[in-house]
């Protein structure tokens, strides 16, 4: 990663234009052109830097629910539970964390009762408590990470 | 506000065909208006329209923490006094270092922490003297805290949002 690529990253966090050529307006801002901003953004997103470009969704005000849950694995079981919680299609992601509360992962669907059948279903599969931590409140201003 | 009601179907295929990613070529939301066979203004009028109503939070590059070397992810959790919660949310929310931050429930005996704040590192010690900041803010108000780093990725796909 050289320092134009620092650019692109730290510059494009957000704020990519809404016109017919967006890439055009961004590339000025960073001092390029339209194809060098496309050719690294291809490069930055097959190298595993950028995980995604493109317009972030949030799924509550697309009528969609999430929730994040815990639960705790006993250790001589943890993997077959990360299995079973892992299968589910609705669990976008699962953390192994250093508390008793040793999984954490976040379930999100089209629906609300899906989530609910989901969180369920996990409980009667594992034959643990998950408990649920839906946000009451979310404070967000939204993290530049350095690059 | 409940903007699920004011999507349609056309909202849904355009969320469905971009929410892995724009297409990198010169007009990305000309070649995102072919695949749904809709003009490009339209397609470009509905996302300007979801941005304004929260439903886009925003239009960029999504970096990957751990490939910019921040490997330390914390999440730190606090058990906030519940009249002051969403003030000292709000305060934590706003410094620079922390992405989020939420008010959930908490669960008795296991689980008495009600403010969650993701604080993220090159290091532990970069998180640790971050969560130090946070305490210093909070003050008396939380009677306890701790931070639950993550030991492993189990799982990490996009949020499949209509599926």
């Amino acid at each position: 990663m050289d320092d134009v690529d620092r650019r692109i990253v730290n510059g494009l966090q957000g704020g990519f234009p809404v016109c017919d050529r967006p890439f055009v307006e961004a590339a000025a801002s960073l001092g390029l052109t339209e194809d060098e901003l496309i050719v690294r953004l291809r490069r930055l997103l097959d190298d595993g830097v950028l995980s995604r470009f493109g317009p972030m969704f949030v799924a509550e005000r697309l009528g969609g629910a999430v929730t994040l849950a815990a639960l705790q694995a006993p250790l001589e079981r943890f993997e077959a539970v990360a299995e079973l919680v892992n299968a589910h299609p609705e669990v976008a992601h699962n953390y192994e964390r250093d508390h008793t509360l040793n999984m954490w992962f976040v379930v999100a669907a089209e629906r609300p009762e899906i989530v609910a059948r989901v969180l369920r279903a996990i409980e009667q599969e594992t034959d643990l408590e998950v408990f649920d931590m839906p946000k009451e409140e979310e404070f967000y201003v939204g993290l530049r990470l350095e690059a | 506000m409940d903007t699920a009601e004011t999507l349609d179907d056309v909202d849904r295929r355009l969320i469905r065909a971009t929410q892995e990613g724009l297409p990198l070529v010169a007009e990305p939301y000309h070649a995102v208006a072919d695949a749904l066979g809709v003009a490009p203004s339209e397609v470009m009028d509905r996302l300007r329209r979801m941005m304004a109503q929260g439903a886009v939070r925003r239009i960029g590059a999504v970096p990957n923490h751990y490939a910019l070397g921040y490997s330390a992810n914390g999440m730190s959790v606090w058990d906030v006094e519940d009249d002051v919660a969403r003030d000292i949310g709000r305060q934590v929310g706003d410094l620079e270092f922390v992405s989020h931050a939420y008010l959930r429930p908490r669960h008795p005996p296991v689980w008495q922490y009600n403010l969650f704040a993701m604080v993220h590192g090159r290091t532990r010690n970069q998180v640790e003297e971050k969560v130090g900041r946070i305490a210093e803010l909070i003050g008396g108000a939380s009677r306890s805290h701790t931070v639950l780093y993550s030991r492993r990725i189990l799982k990490k796909t996009g949020l499949r949002l209509a599926g």
